[in-house]
């Protein structure tokens, strides 16, 4: 179990990468962070994912 | 004349920054980024539960327009959030330029300035190139300068109030006490009278997002900012005249008609 963006799932990732593959983000521009500590682009391959880890997946919005 | 203005080594020609959201549609927003001259639009991460298919196309139409972008911290209520999210923006938007956004009273979105001058400094350590939206306090400012900052953006009023420049002692003060530091009034700014009036203050440029995107026809009124910040970058060079009390007359008072001399 983990929880992306707020919400609780069950995944058989073993990591970042492969979760935004599971989630269908693949290469979408997106930034991640793994409990509150960034994940860069070049890291999500080797960045594990751990039962109960906080995953934010943010994309590109309008701001002001 | 239009002369330019520098941020961390950058120049732009327009001295209006943009917000790129609460626009009708995509296609208002592009026409009006267009329409005002803007170089410089400012930019967000969130959280997007369809997917990044909304993400990616906004994102497109931001790349399509060529400018500079601005991604800022906004939401974000503690210097943690605010350079996690500055970290995250960072690797996404392939830039070092972060609008450091820390807020501090859900109210009013003041910045919670303590937590600004700590995530300020933690991000300018790794190398970010900050723009800290902050009071109009000349103490916060010398703070934020102090840990590395090279522009500082005092709010003129509350963020989407629209009422324009409260307190412009408190903004002469800032100008004159940082002469040769990049000043934009960030935020309150709702017609472009008070752009105009800010740019008059020799402020550097402004940025604004709200009064744009909520006129009622924006990009007419992005065509409006625009003029409205080169009227006043040009009238602060011009040097206006000193205000009087009394009246004086402007034509001349010599070889009136009717007069007894």
């Amino acid at each position: 179990m983990i929880i992306v963006n707020g919400e609780t799932m069950e995944t058989k990732s073993q990591t970042v990468a492969e979760l935004l593959d599971e989630l269908g983000y693949e290469d979408m521009p997106v930034a991640t962070a793994r409990n509150m500590t960034v994940v860069r682009k070049r890291e999500r391959a080797e960045t594990k994912l751990n039962y109960g880890d906080r995953i934010e997946i943010l994309v590109p919005m309008q701001g002001g | 004349m239009k002369d330019g203005v520098t941020f961390y080594g950058e120049t732009v020609s327009s001295r209006l920054l943009l917000g790129t959201a609460q626009y009708p549609s995509p296609a208002i927003l592009s026409d009006a980024i267009k329409a005002s001259g803007s170089e410089i639009v400012t930019v967000s991460l969130r959280r997007e539960s369809t997917g990044a298919k909304g993400g990616r196309a906004f994102w497109d139409l931001i790349k399509a327009l060529n400018v500079r972008v601005l991604p800022n911290t906004a939401g974000c209520h503690s210097a943690k959030e605010a350079i996690t999210t500055a970290e995250m923006a960072r690797d996404v938007f392939d830039t070092d330029w972060i609008k450091l956004e820390v807020i501090g009273h859900a109210d009013t979105l003041q910045p919670d300035v303590f937590g600004l001058v700590e995530a300020a400094r933690e991000l300018v350590a790794q190398g970010f190139k900050v723009f800290p939206y902050t009071t109009d306090d000349l103490v916060v400012g010398e703070k934020l300068l102090a840990v590395g900052c090279e522009v500082l953006m005092p709010w003129g009023a509350p963020i989407g109030s629209g009422k324009g420049l409260n307190n412009v002692f408190a903004l002469k003060t800032m100008r004159a006490h940082f002469p040769n530091v990049p000043l934009v009034v960030d935020a309150g700014i709702g017609l472009p009278s008070h752009a105009s009036a800010a740019l008059e203050l020799g402020y550097d440029a402004v940025l604004l997002n709200t009064a744009v995107a909520k006129a009622g026809d924006p990009v007419a009124m992005a065509k409006a900012f625009a003029l409205a910040v080169e009227a006043g970058r040009l009238s602060y060079h011009a040097g206006a005249m000193e205000a009087r009390d009394m009246a004086v007359p402007s034509t001349p008072v010599l070889g009136l008609a009717f007069s007894e001399s």
